[in-house]
């Protein structure tokens, strides 16, 4: 095949399962209830891949972006990686902090990667002065994973860190020692179940841009629309997966274009046009246009989403509800999960239960009362 | 000079026949004739056009027409078409004309594409049970909604229930009867129907304007102000598919007083239409003709530019989107005429699925595909086709040649005598006649019902429940038989890669 073709729409498959915990009053917890509840869903990866973000797990350097790397290939071949990336970071940033990300040795994983940590403030030269600061980390970012060999920046966000593996998400959880080192007030995880057996640590969930990260379970058949509109817009899907493209959408629609949450849960999984027919004029001609302008991002196709930032987690399903998302609250605590049961593991009893409807998002907040606390049904 | 040419058809008639007298009425090309002496029927096989006609409409089913068997001496180098085409020269000495598409066999893309479905990872979706929607918009997107002002930014834009419309075919090359129906049509299915360069008749302009394409072409028949804005959007026709570079050229005869009326040229003239517009040298005056148009229709509806496709589409649409265009339209070489040269209609211009996916990608790579739209025309056969063109990135298909088919066309191939035997192609008041309205309406509302349903069909099985989902999505997309420099330019994977 030419190279230009072999470019173009590969994809990976992949089903999964998710998990979201998080506490609306912003009480931090270790991610040992997490990890048993990814347990509980053990069956819906088969260990190729698990991983975790964690939101305010790193309050004495929430001023500065925490950088998590990955070096890979033999030791060699880590360690040019690791300086080419620092020549690179120390020259754009100033690092206040760096060092190993903790690991249990206890725990065996499969060909782990060199995994460094930074905590940085951008340093900007030239043009770049004129850049906002999270615009400049996103350009750095994507300047490290796409031209420096073997070294992957896999969570750029505040005060929050991915941590992720090959590994079933348990084994991974234990493995970064999840459950004794960090307290967070949010937590999402994911197991993994690709179906091409080529695992690679970086190609694990979630997938993280700034303080953003999605987990995510479904193959958006819309896959080949999609990338092609965020392509065009400058983004570079280079790991060819569907999560990726969810949280490009995101950034885009969010960061770069100042949209409300709702509005794009709205783009991402908008109603058909039976139901925006039937709307009164201003909702109608609100979602026409949406779809009229924003149609390359509709994701189309099953899948369920938990989308995370800085204080605020966000599940979604496809506009026609095609794979599993629950929803329960327990006090203070928000969760959301591919599967009750692993709720109902760590948390017996429930203030409340439901499956939000297809399309509808369900948006909680920090400090705040659950948005659509009232889309719950009695 | 008497003709050395073999008849292209031999007519056979079976002792059924009971001398009726029907294929003598029906065929328009004079082939039949009552013999009293001998009360027998006659048929001249040199003038029969294979148009079926009498066929179809002998109540015996009496008549068989078939291509003759008779032939010249086979020669890989010498064809019939060939030798025919010297001979016919000889005797005429002039330029060979022909109508409909190109029959020639280049490489038809679409039968070397396969679909995708879903299998276990993702489910397919059943369009019976499941909403599956195919509205689309034509027109220009801004690149971000801004909420407080929504007004902003929205150029108009078409909108269209099934991404489907009937191309551009002027009344004068088609009858009057034809034309409605295509408004009639158009009309009820949601999409649109394009005026051509003929021209809108006055009196359809307020019925079906929201549902009509106006067309400016090189010769500016029938425009002025009012007839701009007649119509939903404008259509500036730059080229045809079957005859790119090539102006047009409707004879005296076709010109009947309506047809005059409606084209504001004085009845039996020939109406032609120049090679280029003049008007328009470059890419800036066609900025310019954009703009006068945008104009005079108070920026109230999307402009078209239609091109065929040839060799260097990829940055004629780049300029194009660039002067302003809010959709593109191209043309492939397969595409119908009236009339046009045969020398040109079979070697000029390139397949449009080669032209739509080069265009599509060459506007992305610009970051300016979302501000036009493309619509794909010239060789769409069936809903496959549709989807296809779909996901090498147009937004919506022009059919022309399956409309006429639908209407009854045979593919004849002389609708540039005007002797139509089935009322479409002509301006003879008794053969138009033979075109009910109302019947033609309804096979191109149900054509287009019945691909809408297929195309619903193939989408649900790739598990995609919106057309919107589908475009440029060439994923779902496989070559089979192709070469490497043909996938690559079509942008899509072998099977089984
Ligand atoms: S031209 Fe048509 S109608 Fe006439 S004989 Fe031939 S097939 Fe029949
Ligand atoms: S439109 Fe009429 S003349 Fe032309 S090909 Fe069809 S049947 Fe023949």
């Amino acid at each position: 095949m030419s190279v230009r073709r072999q470019k173009l729409y590969s994809k990976e498959i992949c089903a999964c399962s998710i998990f979201g915990a998080m506490s609306r009053t912003g009480e931090r917890f270790t991610g040992e209830r997490v990890i048993r509840a990814m347990a509980n869903m053990h069956h819906r990866g088969n260990g190729l891949g698990g991983g975790f973000a964690a939101y305010g797990i790193y309050p004495e350097f929430r001023e500065y972006y925490a950088f998590h790397l990955m070096f890979t290939g033999d030791a060699r071949a880590q360690r040019e990686a690791k300086r080419a990336a620092e020549e690179f970071l120390f020259r754009n940033f100033d690092v206040v902090h760096d060092e190993e990300i903790p690991h249990s040795d206890d725990v065996y994983v499969r060909d782990p990667p060199l995994l460094w940590r930074y905590f940085l403030s951008p340093s900007k030269h030239g043009e770049d002065i004129h850049l906002p600061d999270d615009e400049y980390v996103v350009r750095k970012v994507v300047h490290v994973n796409s031209a420096i060999d073997n070294a992957y920046i896999f969570s750029s966000g505040k005060n929050m860190g991915c941590f992720k593996g090959v590994g079933y998400p348990e084994e991974i959880g234990r493995y970064f020692m999840l459950d004794r080192l960090y307290r967070g007030y949010l937590w999402t995880a994911h197991g993994r179940f690709p179906t091409n057996s080529q695992a690679w640590w970086g190609g694990a969930h979630p997938f993280g841009l700034l303080d953003t990260t999605v987990v995510h379970n479904g193959e958006i058949s819309s896959y080949g629309t999609n990338r092609w509109y965020l392509e065009m817009l400058g983004y570079k899907c280079t790991l060819h997966t569907d999560t990726e493209v969810v949280a490009y959408a995101v950034d885009l629609l969010m960061r770069r274009q100042d949209l409300p949450m709702e509005v794009v849960a709205k783009i991402l999984a908008p109603p058909t046009w039976e139901t925006i027919d039937r709307m009164d004029v201003r909702e109608r001609e609100l979602l026409t246009t949406l779809r009229r302008i924003y149609g390359p991002l509709l994701m189309n196709g099953p899948f369920a989403v938990i989308i995370a930032q800085s204080g605020r987690m966000i599940g979604l399903t496809d506009r026609i509800r095609l794979r599993p998302l629950t929803v329960a609250t327990r006090g203070e605590m928000f969760y959301i999960s591919s599967e009750e049961a692993s709720v109902r593991l760590i948390s017996p009893s429930l203030d409340s239960v439901w499956s939000p409807r297809g399309g509808e998002p369900v948006i909680c907040e920090l400090d705040g009362r659950l948005k659509h606390e009232i889309a719950a049904p009695a | 000079m008497r003709s050395l040419l073999l008849p292209e058809f031999t007519i056979s008639r079976s002792d059924s026949c009971d001398r009726c007298r029907a294929c003598e009425h029906q065929c328009s090309f004079g082939v039949h004739t009552y013999d009293a002496s001998q009360d027998m029927m006659i048929s001249d096989n040199y003038r029969c056009a294979g148009c079926q006609r009498c066929a179809v409409f002998c109540p015996k089913g009496a008549i068989e027409i078939r291509p003759t068997p008779s032939f010249y001496r086979p020669n890989a180098s010498w064809s019939r078409e060939r030798i025919e085409d010297i001979k016919r020269q000889a005797e005429t000495g002039g330029v060979i004309l022909t109508g409909c598409g190109s029959d020639k066999p280049f490489r038809i893309y679409w039968d070397h594409i396969l679909l995708n479905a879903s299998q276990v990872t993702n489910p397919s979706i059943d369009p019976l049970r499941e909403p599956m929607e195919l509205r689309t918009f034509l027109g220009s997107k801004p690149e971000s909604l801004s909420l407080s002002d929504m007004e902003a930014g929205t150029d108009p834009v078409l909108t269209l229930e099934t991404p489907m419309l009937f191309s551009a075919m002027s009344y004068g090359a088609i009858s009057y009867n034809a034309f409605q129906a295509l408004a009639i049509a158009a009309s009820r299915s949601g999409t649109f129907f394009n005026t051509g360069e003929g021209g809108m008749p006055a009196e359809m302009r307020s019925q079906f304007k929201e549902h009509t394409i106006v067309q400016v072409a090189s010769g500016r028949f029938g425009i002025d102000a009012e007839y701009l804005n007649s119509g939903a959007a404008v259509e500036i026709k730059i080229g045809q598919g079957a005859k790119p570079g090539i102006g047009g050229h409707l004879p005296g005869e076709k010109v009947s007083q309506h047809v005059a009326a409606t084209r504001m040229i004085p009845e039996g003239t020939d109406a032609i239409s120049p090679a280029p517009h003049h008007d328009i040298y470059s890419i800036e005056d066609l900025e310019m003709l954009i703009s006068a148009i945008k104009e005079v229709t108070n920026y109230e509806k999307p402009v078209i530019v239609k091109v065929a496709a040839v060799h260097n589409i990829s940055a004629i649409a780049s300029g194009i989107v660039r002067a302003g265009a809010d959709i593109i339209a191209i043309d492939g070489m397969r595409g119908g005429t009236g009339a046009a040269p045969k020398a040109i209609r079979d070697n000029v211009g390139i397949p449009i699925e080669l032209a739509v996916s080069s265009v599509d990608r060459r506007l992305r790579d610009e970051g300016i595909r979302e501000r036009c739209s493309i619509i794909a025309g010239g060789g769409i056969r069936c809903s496959a086709d549709v989807v296809k063109a779909i996901a090498l990135g147009a937004d919506a298909v022009y059919i022309g040649t399956a409309a006429l088919i639908a209407m009854g066309c045979t593919l004849c191939q002389r609708c540039y005598t005007g002797r139509c035997s089935w009322g479409i192609c002509t301006q003879d008041p008794g053969l138009m006649r033979r075109l009910n309205v109302e019947e033609a309406a309804q096979r191109l509302v149900n054509l287009l019902s019945a691909w809408s349903h297929e195309i619903k069909e193939m989408l649900g099985g790739m598990g995609i429940n919106a057309i919107e989902s589908l475009r440029g999505n060439r994923d779902q997309l496989r070559g089979i038989g192709l070469h490497e420099w043909e996938l690559d330019v079509l942008g899509i994977k072998g099977a089984g890669e």
